[in-house]
């Protein structure tokens, strides 16, 4: 991904935003990584659900760019999506709306709660060990 | 290849900086809110306007977040309020770190509410704690109804919306309770006061209910 000067001053804080999180996992996946010990971290497996604000090539963008040097260099994202996901009081289904609408899309009813698409956490890392794992870590 | 078990929050680290921010507070019995909206839907003048009503009641300070100039932070400072200004150096948002470094520095003592000024911005801050003890939503009404619609995620991390610029109700297309139908849904437990900060109108319930949550914070 190339911008000129004048699309990356008009994505700029978007870029930036993104550029926070994905140190904030590079974080978490050196620290995870050193915890067992790893010669190396090869895969993230993140899951991002639609409610949460995060575009995954930008992260993606940043994670080639800020990883070289790392434990992480080189390691797979691996970006799980969870639709948002509401379950209607009137008809007691559950659905995922189209986006930028919150109705019912079974029955029309605007009477609905959201259950799912929040998620914004990383669920596990992959990693190449000298040593093979003890198996008794704690979470 | 090993697969290690993490289950973690992407941004846990924010988060415990931020538990870090919400004890210093508290030790030093000052209660925090962080003001969230869109670049000039009113938050300094809404915070302006909170210390207005306030003042004779409690002390009230300001940090802002700016991503470069101190207007901000210097009308608060002209209207008497201990302030703050946190240089962003270009970053979208506030994070946890960043108050962290200005509460090293503030008066806390001066104070008994903080109100932090966010970047206007209202995609990136949501997802970034601060600690403080409220996190505020202003929305004002020339930005639209649909707003709710199209920034879930700030609109459903809040636990106060203030709709501000009321005054201007009867020159946009701004249909209530379409606006409030996408709130419900997003946050149903968010608590709502419509104000125009310019006026005043509205402030005061909003200012009686802020008092309300400071006094019993401090119980
Ligand atoms: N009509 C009207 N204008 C307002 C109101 N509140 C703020 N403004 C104006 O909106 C502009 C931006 O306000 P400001 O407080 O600087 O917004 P900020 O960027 O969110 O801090 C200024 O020109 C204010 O005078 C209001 O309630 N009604
Ligand atoms: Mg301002
Ligand atoms: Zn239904």
């Amino acid at each position: 991904m190339v911008y000129t000067e004048e699309e990356y001053q008009q994505k700029r804080p978007k870029l930036m935003h993104e550029l926070s999180i994905t140190a904030h996992l590079l974080d978490l996946a050196l620290q995870h990584g050193a915890a067992v010990n790893a010669r190396r971290v090869t895969d993230l497996y993140l899951v991002i659900g639609d409610l949460s604000s995060m575009v995954d090539e930008s992260v993606q963008f940043y994670w080639d760019m800020i990883t070289p040097g790392t434990l992480a260099e080189g390691a797979q994202l691996h970006f799980e999506r969870v639709p948002i996901k509401m379950r209607c009081l009137t008809c007691n289904q559950e659905f995922t709306p189209p986006k930028g609408t919150f109705g019912c899309s079974l029955c029309g009813s605007d009477q609905v709660r959201i259950i799912g698409g929040d998620e914004f956490r990383l669920d596990s890392i992959g990693v190449e060990c000298d040593q093979p794992l003890e198996m008794e870590k704690g979470t | 290849m090993v697969q290690v078990q993490v289950v973690e929050n992407i941004l846990s680290a924010n988060d415990r900086i931020a538990d870090q921010n919400r004890e210093r507070l508290d030790q030093a019995g000052v209660f925090s809110i962080n003001f969230m909206a869109s670049p000039g839907a009113g938050k300094t003048s809404t915070i302006l306007a909170t210390h207005a009503l306030l003042k004779d009641r409690l002390r009230v300070g300001m940090i802002n977040g700016d991503l470069a100039s101190t207007i901000d932070a210097d009308r608060a400072a002209g209207a008497g309020m201990p302030s703050m200004q946190i240089n962003t150096g270009g970053s979208c948002h506030l994070d946890a770190v960043m108050l962290h470094n200005a509460l090293q520095n503030f008066p806390l003592d001066q104070v008994d509410l903080l109100i932090v000024e966010n970047v206007g911005n209202l995609v990136c801050p949501a997802g970034f704690q601060l600690g403080t003890h409220l996190n505020v939503l202003i929305a004002s009404i020339p930005e639209g109804d649909d707003k709710p619609y199209k920034y879930p995620p700030m609109y459903r991390g809040v636990n106060v919306l203030l709709i501000n610029k009321i005054d201007v109700l009867p020159y946009f297309k701004f249909n209530m309770d379409y606006f409030r139908k996408g709130v419900e849904i997003l946050n149903p437990e968010v608590v709502t006061f419509p104000i125009c900060a310019t006026s005043g109108e509205g402030v005061g319930a909003w200012v009686d209910w802020l008092a309300d949550q400071v006094k019993r914070n401090r119980r």
